[in-house]
C-alpha cells in the first residue's frame, strides 16, 4: 500500500531529529496560523504564489534561499561542532549513519537551494530592469522554474522527518550511490529532489537567455549591455548546455536504481567512473553558472560606488566568454586520481589553468575601476572588497590544484575543502549578499541598514577566514575530508578553531534576519524616493522604487554604455512626456499547481507508492498542458493607471 | 631497527625527524611556504615527504605557489592600495571619473596572467610527466610488488612474490621502490599514505598502479581519501617501513601466522564490514589479486589473451 | 565613455507589434530547448559509445538487432517528417482541411513507429536481452527509449494541436505552436537518424 514506507521510516527513537521536527512545524504552524490571522491568504495567493512579474518571481528565489541558507549552515555547524568534538575515542554526537546525511545534505542544499536560488533570483530580479524590458520572454514558465525549484528544495527538508537523505556525498558517487551499497530512500530523494529542481532550472536558462538575446530596449546592441547582464547571459547559456547532462546522468542512475538497469554499477559491465565524467561535465560549469552571476554584480557595484564606468568594458565582456566556454573543458581535474595518464592529466590541468587568465583580467579590471574614482564604502562595496581579497587566494589555490601531481597530494584532503568554500562563499555568497543590499531599494522602495549590514559584512569575512584557514593547514596535515571522528592530536587545535569561525559566520546570518527586520520597521526613514539612491548608471535606477510590475511606463531609447548615467548626464527628465497604456502578462497557478503534484509524485517514486506517483505526474503533466490551452488574454493597465502609479512612487519628481 | 609488530605506534615518525632533508631542493622555500609552515612542526602531512615521490611533488607545489605569489601578493596590496586611496573623503586623491579604458594597461592585464599560466603550464606539463603514479622509480635495487585491494573498510595488502598478505598493515624496505597494484572489493576508495607521495584511485573491476618509496625506516600514515560509507572514517593503516633486514624479520614473522588467505577467506573478509585489527596471512592463494579483479567486472569483455584485464581506459578522451 | 546623441529621445517610439515580438521570442526560446534537448540526447549517446562493448557475457548487438524491422521504422519517421512538412505548408497558406489531412498522416506515421519500437522492445526482453542484462543493453534501451519518449509527446501534441485548430482555428497562436511542434518533430527525426547509423548500423557489425 506505501511502497516501501513503514512505520520505521519516521525517527521517532531520534531525540535531535524529532526535536528539529518539531520546531519545524511548530514554525511552519505559527507562520501559516499568522497569514489566517490577518486574513492574508488571499494576498499570498494573488500578489505572490500565482504572480508571473519577474522582479516577485527573482524575489521568491532569494527568499528560498534564505530559508535554505538556516538548513543548510544548520549542517554546517554540526559537522564543525562533530569534529571539534570527536576525537581520541570521543565518538561526538553524530554517528556516522547521521553525519554522512548531514555532510551530503549541506552539499546538497549550499549548491543546488542556496547558491542556485540566490543567483537566479538575482538575475530574474535585475536582468530585464536592466535591458530596458517589462517582463521576461516567457513569464508563466517564469513562475513555473520558480516553483519546481521550491518543490526539489521542499524534499531533502522532509526528508529529514520521513526516512533518510543520501549518504553518500554531494554528488552520489556510484557505486557506493547504486542499490547493493545504499538499499535506503537517501539517494532517491537526492535524486528525485534534483530532477525536478533542475527541470526548473533548465527552463529558467532558456527563459533568461531568450529574454536577454530576444527583448532588450530599443538601441540597446549587445555591446552596451550592462556587465551583469552579459555574464547572466553568459551563466544561463552555460546552464542550457550543462542541465541536460545532470538530467540525463541522474535519469541513468534512477534507471540503475529502480529498473535494475548497470549504467554504474560495479558489476555486468557497468562504468562507475562514467558518472564521474558526465556529473563532472555538469559540474564544473555549474560553478560557473554560480560565480560569473556574482561577478556581474561586482562589477556593477564597484563602477557604481566608484562614479566610474567599468575599465576595460570590452576585455569584461571577451574575458566572460573565454570562461564560459573553457568551463566546459576541465571537468577532469576533479579526479586527476583516477588514473587517466599523464597526458589526459596534463591537458586538463592546463586547460584549467587558462580560466585563470580571463578571470586575472577581471580582478584587474575592478583594480582599474577603482582607480581615480570616488569611493563610497556603502555595505555592497565592503563585500565587493572582500571578495577580491578573498578570491584571489581562493583562485590561487584552486591552480595550484590544477596541477596533478599537487592534486594528488591534496586531492579530497581538508585543503579542497578549503579551496572551494574560499571561491564559493568568497565568490558567490559575497556577491548574492552584495547584490541584495545593492538591488534592495529597487525591489522594495527602502534601502537597507548599512551599519548592520556592514556588521554582517564583517562577521562573515573574519569568520569565513577562521573557519576555513585552518582547514587549509589540515589538508597539508593529510586530513581527508568527509571523517566522521579523528585520531590525530595535531589537528584537534585546528579543527577548534573552524569551529569557532564557523560560529562568527552564525552570527553574521541571524543578524541578516536582524537587518532584514529592522530596515522594514524602518522602511520609512531609510525610503528611496529617487528611484535612484547609488547614483546608478543602468537603466534599473531609472524607473521608481519599488519597481512598478510594468517596470518602465515607456521602454527606453538606449543610445550607449551606461544608458542612464549619460541620460542623466545630458540632464534627461525621468518622466516621460506622456503616459501609455501598457499590456501585462495575468497571473497564473499553473506554477504553483504544477510544483506540488511534482512533490507529490516525487514521494511517490522515492517511495515506490506508485498509485500515488503515476496519477500525480499525470496531473502534474495535465496542468502545464491546460496553461497552453485555456487562452489567456493580457491585462491592459490605462495610461490613467501607469499615470497614478508613476506618481505615487515618485512624489517628487516632475 | 626493528618493527613493531601492531601498529599500536604513536603516529609519529620512529625515525630521526629531519625537516632540512629537503630544504636544499626547494629554491623558493621562503615565500608562502614559510607562513604556512609553522604549523606542525613540518613532521607529519604532505609537506613533511619522507620518499623521493613526495619531495618531487612538495617541491613542484611550492614552486608553483611562489610563482603565483609574484602576482597575488601585488594585486592584494594594490586592491587594499587603491579602495583606501579613492576613498570618498580624501581630498588629496586625484579623481578621473570619464577614465575607463588604456590600451598599454588592458595589454598588460593580459599578458601578465598568460605569461604566468605558460610558465606554469610548463611546469604542469612536465610535471604531470615526471610524476606520473604510473612510472615506475628508477633504483639499482629490485623493486617490491605490493596488491592493494580496498574493502569494506579496511585495506588488504598481498605480497605476490613472497606469498604473504596482510590487513591494515603495510610493510616496506626504505629505500627500495614499491610497485602497488590496486583494485577495489567494494565501492571506489582511494590509497594515499600522505608523507610518501600522491594518492591513487581502487575501482572494483579496474586496476591502478603506483610507485612509491620510503626514504628511511619510520612508520607513517595511510588512508582512504574517497569516502567509502559508514565507516570510513577508521579505515587507515600503518605503513611500516624499515631496511632490508627489519623487513625479512617481518616477512617472517608473518610466515608464522596462523591463517592462510585463500578465496572463502577472502570472501569472508570483504563480507566483515567493518574496520579490523591487524591480520597477517601466511600463505595467499596464488591470483587471488586477478580473481578480486575480474568478480568485480563480474563479467569482463573480452579482451585479448595476455593483455592486462582491466586497465582503466582515459575513459573521456577515448570515442565510440 | 559613449556620447550621447543629443537628437535622440530617451524614450523609444510607442510600442512595437509585441504580437509578433512574441512570435519571435517563442521560436527562439524553442530553438534554446531543443539544443539543450540535443544535449540530453548526446549524454546519452555517449554513455552509449562508452557501454557499447560491455555486453557482460550477455548478447551482443549483431545477436539483437533486427534491422529489417528497424528500416521499417525509420522509414515511417522520415515520411512523417516530410507529411510534417506538408502540414506546415498547408498551415501557412491556410488551408485548413490539407492541413488536418498531413497533421492526421505524420500522427498515424509516428504511431507506427512507436508500434514497431515497442514490439521490438517486448521481442527483445522476451529473449533475456532486456535493460537490466547488460550494460550495453542499458545503454541501448535508454537512449532509444529517450527517443521513443520525445515521439510520444510528439503524439500527444498532435492532438493537442487537433483540439486548439478545432476550437480557435488558425490565428497567431496557432501558427507559433504548430511552428515549434514541426522543429520538434524534424530535430526527433535527425537524433533518430544519428540512432539508425551508429547504434543500429554500426552495432550490427560484428
Amino acid at each position: 500500500m506505501f511502497g516501501k514506507l513503514t512505520l520505521s521510516a519516521f525517527p521517532l527513537d531520534q531525540p535531535i531529529i524529532m526535536g528539529t521536527i518539531a520546531v519545524l512545524i511548530i514554525g511552519i504552524a505559527g507562520v501559516l496560523g499568522l497569514i489566517t490571522v490577518l486574513r492574508r491568504w488571499k494576498w499570498l495567493w494573488v500578489e505572490w504564489i500565482t504572480t508571473v512579474d519577474h522582479k516577485r518571481v527573482g524575489i521568491m528565489y532569494i527568499l528560498l534561499a534564505l530559508v535554505m541558507l538556516l538548513r543548510g549552515f544548520s549542517d554546517a555547524i554540526m559537522m564543525r561542532m562533530q569534529l571539534a568534538l570527536a576525537h581520541g575515542g570521543h565518538p561526538g554526537f553524530l554517528p556516522p549513519e547521521h553525519y554522512d546525511q548531514v555532510f551530503s545534505a549541506h552539499g546538497t542544499i549550499m549548491i543546488f537551494f542556496v547558491a542556485m536560488p540566490f543567483v537566479v533570483g538575482l538575475m530574474n530580479f535585475a536582468v530585464p530592469l536592466q535591458i530596458g524590458a517589462r517582463d521576461v520572454a516567457f513569464p508563466v514558465m517564469n513562475s513555473l522554474s520558480f516553483w519546481l525549484t521550491a518543490a526539489g528544495a521542499l524534499l531533502p527538508n522532509i526528508a529529514l522527518g520521513v526516512g533518510e537523505f543520501a549518504r553518500t556525498g554531494w554528488l552520489v558517487y556510484p557505486p557506493l550511490s547504486e542499490l547493493p551499497y545504499s538499499p535506503g530512500v537517501g539517494v532517491d530523494y537526492y535524486l528525485v529532489a534534483l530532477q525536478i529542481s533542475g527541470i526548473g532550472t533548465l527552463l529558467s536558462g532558456i527563459n533568461l537567455v531568450t529574454t536577454i538575446l530576444k527583448c532588450r530596449a530599443p538601441g540597446m546592441t549587445l555591446m552596451m549591455m550592462p556587465v551583469f547582464t552579459w555574464c547572466a547571459l553568459a551563466a544561463n547559456m552555460m546552464i542550457v548546455a550543462a542541465f541536460p547532462i545532470l538530467t540525463g546522468t541522474f535519469a541513468m542512475l534512477m534507471l540503475d536504481r529502480y529498473l535494475g538497469m548497470h549504467f554504474f554499477t560495479n558489476d555486468a559491465g557497468g562504468a562507475p567512473m562514467m558518472f564521474l565524467n558526465l556529473i563532472w561535465s555538469w559540474g564544473h560549469p555549474e560553478v560557473y553558472i554560480l560565480v560569473l552571476p556574482c561577478f556581474g554584480v561586482f562589477s556593477e557595484v564597484i563602477s557604481t560606488f566608484s562614479g566610474k564606468p567599468l575599465f576595460g568594458y570590452r576585455s569584461m565582456v571577451v574575458a566572460t566568454m573565454v570562461i564560459t566556454l573553457l568551463a566546459f573543458v576541465t571537468w577532469l581535474h576533479h579526479f586527476f586520481t583516477m588514473g587517466s595518464g599523464a597526458d589526459v592529466n596534463a591537458f586538463f590541468g592546463i586547460a584549467t589553468m587558462i580560466i585563470a587568465i580571463p578571470t586575472g583580467v577581471k580582478v584587474f579590471n575592478w583594480l582599474f575601476t577603482m582607480y581615480g574614482g570616488q569611493i563610497r564604502f556603502e555595505t555592497p562595496v565592503l563585500w565587493t572588497i572582500g571578495f577580491m581579497i578573498t578570491f584571489v587566494i581562493g583562485g590561487m589555490t584552486g591552480v595550484l590544484m590544477a596541477v596533478p601531481p599537487n592534486d594528488f597530494l591534496l586531492h579530497n584532503s581538508l585543503f579542497l575543502i578549503a579551496h572551494f568554500h574560499n571561491v564559493i562563499i568568497g565568490a558567490v555568497i559575497f556577491g548574492s549578499f552584495a547584490g541584495l543590499n545593492y538591488w534592495w531599494p529597487k525591489a522594495f522602495g527602502f534601502t537597507l541598514h548599512s551599519g548592520l549590514g556592514k556588521a554582517i559584512f564583517w562577521c562573515w569575512f573574519v569568520g569565513f577566514w577562521l573557519a576555513f584557514m585552518p582547514l587549509y593547514i589540515l589538508g597539508f596535515l593529510g586530513m581527508t575530508r568527509r571523517m566522521n571522528h579523528t585520531d590525530n592530536p595535531l589537528w584537534v587545535p585546528y579543527l577548534v578553531a573552524a569551529a569557532i569561525g564557523a560560529c562568527i559566520i552564525m552570527t553574521g546570518i541571524l543578524l541578516q534576519f536582524v537587518q532584514i527586520a529592522v530596515s522594514i520597521r524602518q522602511r520609512r526613514y531609510h525610503r528611496d524616493m529617487t528611484g535612484d539612491p547609488w547614483g546608478g548608471r543602468t537603466l534599473e535606477w531609472s524607473v521608481p522604487s519599488p519597481a512598478p510590475s510594468y517596470n518602465f511606463a515607456r521602454i527606453p531609447q538606449v543610445t550607449g554604455l551606461d544608458a542612464w548615467w549619460t541620460q542623466k548626464a545630458a540632464g534627461r527628465t525621468v518622466t516621460p512626456p506622456a503616459f501609455e497604456a501598457i499590456e501585462t502578462p495575468r497571473n497564473s497557478p499553473i506554477g504553483f499547481i504544477t510544483a506540488f503534484f511534482a512533490v507529490v509524485g516525487g514521494f511517490g517514486v522515492i517511495w515506490h507508492i506508485w498509485w500515488l506517483a503515476v496519477p500525480a505526474v499525470i496531473a502534474a503533466l495535465a496542468a502545464l498542458v491546460t496553461s497552453s490551452w485555456r487562452p489567456r488574454g493580457e491585462l491592459i493597465l490605462s495610461a490613467d493607471t501607469v499615470a497614478r502609479t508613476e506618481r505615487s512612487l515618485r512624489p517628487r519628481s516632475a | 631497527m626493528a618493527f613493531p609488530s601492531t601498529a599500536q605506534q604513536a603516529c609519529s615518525p620512529s625515525g630521526p625527524p629531519s625537516p632540512k632533508r629537503m630544504s636544499p631542493r626547494v629554491p623558493f622555500r621562503l615565500s608562502g611556504a614559510a607562513a604556512l609552515l609553522a604549523l606542525g612542526g613540518c613532521r607529519e602531512g604532505v609537506l613533511a615527504p619522507r620518499g623521493p615521490v613526495g619531495s618531487a611533488e612538495v617541491q613542484l607545489l611550492y614552486e608553483t605557489a611562489a610563482a603565483m605569489l609574484i602576482v597575488v601578493v601585488p594585486v592584494l596590496a594594490l586592491t587594499l592600495i587603491y579602495a583606501w586611496w579613492f576613498r570618498a573623503s580624501n581630498t588629496r586623491a586625484v579623481r578621473r571619473p570619464n577614465w575607463d579604458y588604456s590600451g598599454r594597461i588592458e595589454f598588460s592585464i593580459w599578458v601578465i596572467p598568460i605569461l604566468v599560466i605558460l610558465f606554469l603550464g610548463t611546469l604542469t606539463w612536465t610535471g604531470a610527466h615526471d610524476l606520473d603514479p604510473y612510472r615506475p622509480l628508477r633504483s639499482a635495487r629490485r623493486p617490491v610488488t605490493v596488491q592493494v585491494v580496498s574493502l569494506d573498510w579496511k585495506w588488504l595488502f598481498i605480497y605476490p612474490e613472497l606469498g604473504i598478505a596482510s590487513v591494515n598493515e603495510l610493510a616496506l624496505p626504505s629505500g627500495t621502490p614499491v610497485n602497488f597494484q590496486l583494485t577495489s572489493g567494494t565501492v571506489m576508495n582511494s590509497f594515499f599514505i600522505p608523507q610518501l607521495g600522491g594518492q591513487i584511485y581502487t575501482m572494483a573491476g579496474m586496476q591502478t598502479r603506483l610507485s612509491l618509496a620510503a626514504d628511511k625506516p619510520g612508520t607513517y600514515d595511510g588512508l582512504s581519501a574517497q569516502f567509502s560509507g559508514d565507516g570510513f572514517s577508521d579505515m587507515h593503516f600503518k605503513v611500516l617501513a624499515s631496511d632490508q633486514a627489519g623487513f625479512d624479520r617481518w616477512v617472517a614473522q608473518a610466515r608464522q601466522a596462523p591463517m592462510t588467505l585463500d578465496t572463502t577467506a577472502y570472501a569472508a573478509l570483504a563480507l566483515a564490514r567493518g574496520t579490523t585489527a591487524v591480520i597477517h596471512y601466511r600463505s595467499v592463494a596464488p591470483d587471488l589479486f586477478r580473481t578480486i579483479l575480474a568478480e568485480g567486472a563480474e563479467h569482463p569483455a573480452p579482451q585479448p589473451p595476455g593483455a592486462t584485464p582491466t586497465v582503466p581506459p582515459p575513459m573521456p578522451m577515448s570515442p565510440m | 565613455m559613449t556620447t550621447l546623441d543629443a537628437s535622440r529621445l530617451p524614450f523609444a517610439d510607442p510600442p512595437h507589434d509585441r504580437a509578433a515580438d512574441r512570435l519571435g521570442a517563442t521560436g527562439f526560446g524553442f530553438y534554446v530547448y531543443l539544443l539543450s534537448d540535443a544535449i540530453l540526447f548526446a549524454s546519452l549517446f555517449a554513455a552509449f559509445a562508452v557501454l557499447h562493448r560491455a555486453t557482460a557475457g550477455g548478447p551482443t548487438g549483431p545477436e539483437v538487432f533486427k534491422l529489417p524491422g528497424v528500416l521499417l521504422e525509420t522509414a515511417c519517421l522520415l515520411v512523417s517528417s516530410f507529411t510534417c512538412g506538408l502540414a506546415m505548408i498547408a498551415a501557412n497558406a491556410g488551408r485548413k482541411l490539407a492541413l488536418t489531412g498531413f497533421l492526421a498522416i505524420t500522427f498515424a506515421l509516428g504511431a507506427a513507429f512507436l508500434g514497431l519500437e515497442v514490439s521490438e522492445f517486448t521481442r527483445m526482453i522476451a529473449e533475456g536481452a532486456g535493460p537490466d542484462r547488460s550494460a550495453f543493453l542499458s545503454g541501448f534501451f535508454t537512449l532509444v527509449g529517450a527517443h521513443g519518449l520525445h515521439i510520444t509527446v510528439g503524439l500527444a501534441w498532435i492532438l493537442i494541436l487537433f483540439g486548439q485548430l478545432w476550437r480557435d482555428g488558425f490565428g497567431p497562436g496557432f501558427s507559433r505552436r504548430i511552428f515549434c511542434f514541426s522543429l520538434f518533430w524534424h530535430v526527433l527525426d535527425v537524433v533518430w537518424i544519428a540512432i539508425f547509423t551508429f547504434v543500429y548500423l554500426i552495432g550490427s557489425q560484428p
